[in-house]
């Protein structure tokens, strides 16, 4: 195991970035307001619509967010994991529809590329650029190695899918099968042959699209045969970040349904009174922390061992970050639901926001089961 | 784990070392008799001798009460008891027996007690050569602590005690007792006072101890009977009437949640026995590997798989909540994770072992008592015992009041 410091990383620098975000959430990013913004149509069959405030993401940029953890040399602020964890903590508690999480998990992949190109693509993040991952296949593999694309002769072909804010993203990098083996691609998302069809979703707070590419130019940032080792390598750190994301959904869910629970009084007494509701929510509590501390925990891991000494550690701690906060996300959205009563069942009570955001989350980049299979054979080893 | 001694403050560093040189030449080696899971199993006078030379050589070689001031007995460090934990912890050490001295009574003499009490009682309690008990919990009176029909009457400069306490761990060894009793039968909470008693000079003159067998077959806790026993005045800690206040420390420290770090040590392996370390996930791999389960091995079934890395995230999970403790800036309440501690520590040990009975199929159904029995029967042993701590220490639905209440601000439920 690899040295690691006692507070995650988690220094003055990292505590001031979070400090101003959740400052910035709070002035700019109310439940109501974020309410009004994308949930204004509850008709199931609405057209699908890609809603976030773009100004808010200039601030955010100017904030230096898109920079934290794009290295120095990259023109970035070279922060570690652990500043990018935080914000996504925030960004969860404020259901902040923007591309943060996706652009993120971009910049942890290009990390990985070491090429000019990928160089270039992280600086142009640090100036704003939001960029999404296209990585995934219709089968819905998280294997870095399985893709619906191909590449050949400079040109890519096929699909990707489930591609997370793809409306709001001006670049995606994509996985594309050579013969060589798997490389990473640019795509400009207005380029010619790229056609971005956006899913009808259940989380108001995202958008997600399938791509179709048709004699698209690539642009190589990870040669054939190096991109899904990029990937992987990546993989513990976008896992930490989700997961950090449904932590802050998980802490505005419990204390909005626990405010609920004070204030509510049915057989003249506040529901918080009852301990079938006050013991669920301290094990929801019991839950976020858990999961929290298993986020910082990977993501300081993954910061300790940039030459990937110990890489099965990473994984590991990774694979037990998310599975743990995904099972939390579903707990702590069924709960305030639930002890909201009628008025959490209706569209107009923002918990619903946060509801799908988690159960969105909790399947992005494997679910709980998914996470502990891998676990299973990292800690038994393979079954026979 | 790898990373505990990163970061060390220089004192914490140097006594590291100290405490690793001394663990090396001075482990106490394989016991004389089987030792029990825990202090609060324990009833073999044997197992309790040899118990209580090792904490009395740890004591003097400065690895018990490191915190303590050294003006009652203590070694005058900061911080370094829990380097003194890890470090008998790595070097799998038999468990310290005076538990209940060491965990609850040490901190509230050092908190409330008169400084002349503290330097009477304080040393022979961290050597072990004396040992402590709690007397807090009656028939009347166990959830609900504050309903103590034991009464002090004050005669002269003396209390004159009467009443019936149960479930007291190690009484049948015990030379004192931390005792809650009532001394004003008007107010609930502000009429209950706080005492040390000198209770094995009174066994027979005003104190009887019976032990009570508990469903692992096992003895260790008592009921105490006090029969007009008389204690001087300067054993009474901090006002009467203020029992209910000084309680609070007690209770804080048994949960893990108080100033004091608890001296503790452990990871002992007994040789001559077939127990396992029923607390360890690792162990509990080793069993499944080598059980089987429906004619096939155990670790490989999915189930089964899926049910022992549970266990394991948990185990990581607490080990990173206690590292989240001390980072201000990744904790918004300070007590949030501490008063969890007791709650997920005793839920994890017991769900822990409830799957040792999955894992083992119909051969979960054996016993300390037969050879065949995996771990020598201390799986099945750990999963009835583990109730105790579930229950004990405030039992957890109680934890979980005190969690909704003291942390998340809802309504008291009493
Ligand atoms: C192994 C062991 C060792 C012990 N050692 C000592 C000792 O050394 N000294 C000492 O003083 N005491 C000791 N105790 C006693 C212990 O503190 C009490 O058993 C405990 O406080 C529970 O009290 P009770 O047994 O009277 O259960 P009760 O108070 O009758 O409660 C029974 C059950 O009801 C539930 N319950 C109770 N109150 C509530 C509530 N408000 N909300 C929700 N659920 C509730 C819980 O599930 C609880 O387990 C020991 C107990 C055990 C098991």
């Amino acid at each position: 195991m690899q040295e690691q410091p006692k507070n995650f990383g988690f220094g003055e620098d990292e505590t001031m970035l979070r400090d101003s975000a959740r400052k910035f959430f709070s002035d700019h990013c109310s439940a109501d307001k974020i309410h009004r913004q994308v949930a204004s149509n509850p008709n199931i069959h609405r057209n699908i619509e890609c809603l976030w405030d773009k100004g808010l993401w200039q601030q955010i940029t100017d904030l230096g967010w898109t920079a934290a953890c794009v290295p120095e040399s990259a023109g970035g602020i070279g922060m570690p994991l652990v500043a990018a964890v935080a914000l996504a903590e925030e960004a969860g508690r404020a259901a902040f529809p923007s591309p943060l999480i996706a652009t993120f998990n971009t910049t942890f992949v290009l990390r990985e590329c070491a090429s000019a190109t990928a160089d270039s693509l992280l600086a142009d993040i640090a100036t704003g650029t939001p960029m999404t991952l296209a990585i995934t296949n219709k089968a819905g593999s998280w294997e870095p190695e399985d893709t619906d694309v191909s590449v050949t002769a400079g040109k890519l072909n096929g699909s990707a899918w489930f591609v997370q804010d793809a409306g709001k993203a001006e670049g995606l990098l994509v996985s594309a099968r050579a013969a060589a083996g798997i490389g990473l691609y640019y795509v400009n998302s207005n380029a010619a042959g790229v056609t971005i069809k956006a899913d009808g979703i259940i989380d108001l707070t995202r958008d997600q699209a399938h791509i179709n590419l048709s004699h698209v130019d690539a642009i190589e940032v990870a040669a054939p045969g190096t991109g899904a080792a990029a990937i992987r390598h990546a993989l513990p750190a976008i896992q930490a970040i989700v997961a950090a994301d449904m932590v802050g959904a998980g802490e505005w869910l419990l204390q909005t349904t626990v405010e609920y629970a004070k204030v509510r009084v049915q057989f003249d007494r506040p529901l918080g009174f009852f301990q079938a509701v006050k013991h669920p929510l301290v094990n929801v509590m019991i839950e976020i922390d858990k999961a929290k501390s298993l986020a910082y925990n990977a993501a300081c891991a993954i910061d300790s061992d940039p030459q990937r000494l110990d890489f099965a550690n990473t994984e590991k701690l990774a694979h037990m970050a998310k599975a743990c906060a995904s099972e939390m996300a579903v707990f702590s959205s069924s709960r305030a639901v639930q002890f909201h009563g009628g008025i959490g069942f209706t569209w107009e009570c923002y918990v619903h926001l946060f509801f799908k955001r988690q159960m969105h989350n909790q399947a992005l980049y494997g679910d709980a089961r998914y996470h502990r299979t891998k676990l299973a054979d990292l800690l038994i080893g393979k079954a026979a | 784990m790898a990373d505990a001694d990163r970061m060390d403050t220089p004192e914490q560093a140097e006594f590291r070392a100290y405490c690793r040189q001394w663990l090396s030449a001075n482990h106490p080696g394989q016991p004389p008799v089987r030792i029990p899971l825990g202090a609060l199993e324990l009833s073999d006078p044997k197992a309790m001798a040899w118990l209580q030379a090792w904490q009395k050589s740890a004591y003097a070689a400065g690895l018990v009460g490191c915190d303590y001031s050294t003006a009652v007995g203590g070694g005058g460090h900061t911080n370094c008891q829990t380097i003194a934990n890890q470090e008998m912890q790595s070097a799998r050490t038999p468990f310290l027996p005076n538990i209940i001295g060491l965990g609850m009574a040490a901190p509230t003499l050092y908190i409330h007690a008169q400084e002349e009490v503290k330097r009477a009682l304080l040393p022979g309690l961290l050597s072990g050569a004396e040992i402590w008990c709690q007397g807090f919990s009656e028939p009347g009176a166990g959830s609900d602590l504050a309903n103590q029909q034991t009464f002090a009457e004050k005669r002269g400069d003396s209390w004159v005690i009467n009443g019936h306490k149960v479930w007291t761990s190690l009484a049948h060894f015990a030379d004192w007792m931390i005792l809650l009793c009532r001394t004003d039968k008007t107010d609930k909470y502000n009429g209950l006072s706080y005492f040390v008693v000198p209770i094995q000079p009174a066994v027979g003159k005003g104190v009887t101890v019976r032990p009570l067998i508990k469903l692992t077959g096992e003895t260790g806790f008592n009921e105490v009977i006090f029969d007009d026993l008389v204690i001087e005045d300067k054993y009474r800690l901090d006002a009467v009437g203020a029992g209910w206040k000084v309680a609070m420390t007690t209770l804080a420290h048994e949960r893990g949640a108080g100033l004091l770090v608890t001296p503790a040590a452990g990871g002992m392996i007994q040789e001559n026995s077939k127990s396992a370390n029923t607390s360890s996930p690792a162990a509990l791999i080793n069993l499944a590997k080598s059980s089987s389960r429906n004619g096939k091995t155990a670790a490989d079934d999915p189930l089964i798989r899926d049910e022992m890395v549970k266990i394991a995230i948990r185990q990581e999970a607490f080990r990173q909540n206690q590292r989240r403790t001390l980072v201000p800036a990744l904790t918004d309440h300070p007590m949030r994770i501490p008063l969890q501690n007791k709650l997920i520590g005793t839920e994890f040990n017991q769900d822990l072992a409830a799957i040792t009975y999955d894992i083992q199929g119909p051969a979960s159904s054996l016993y300390l008592n037969d050879e065949n029995a995996a771990g020598g029967g201390e799986w099945q042993l750990a999963y009835m015992n583990s109730f105790g701590v579930t229950i004990a220490a405030g039992a957890n639905e109680v934890q979980r009041n005190i969690l909704g209440e003291r942390v998340l601000g809802l309504p008291k439920s009493k």
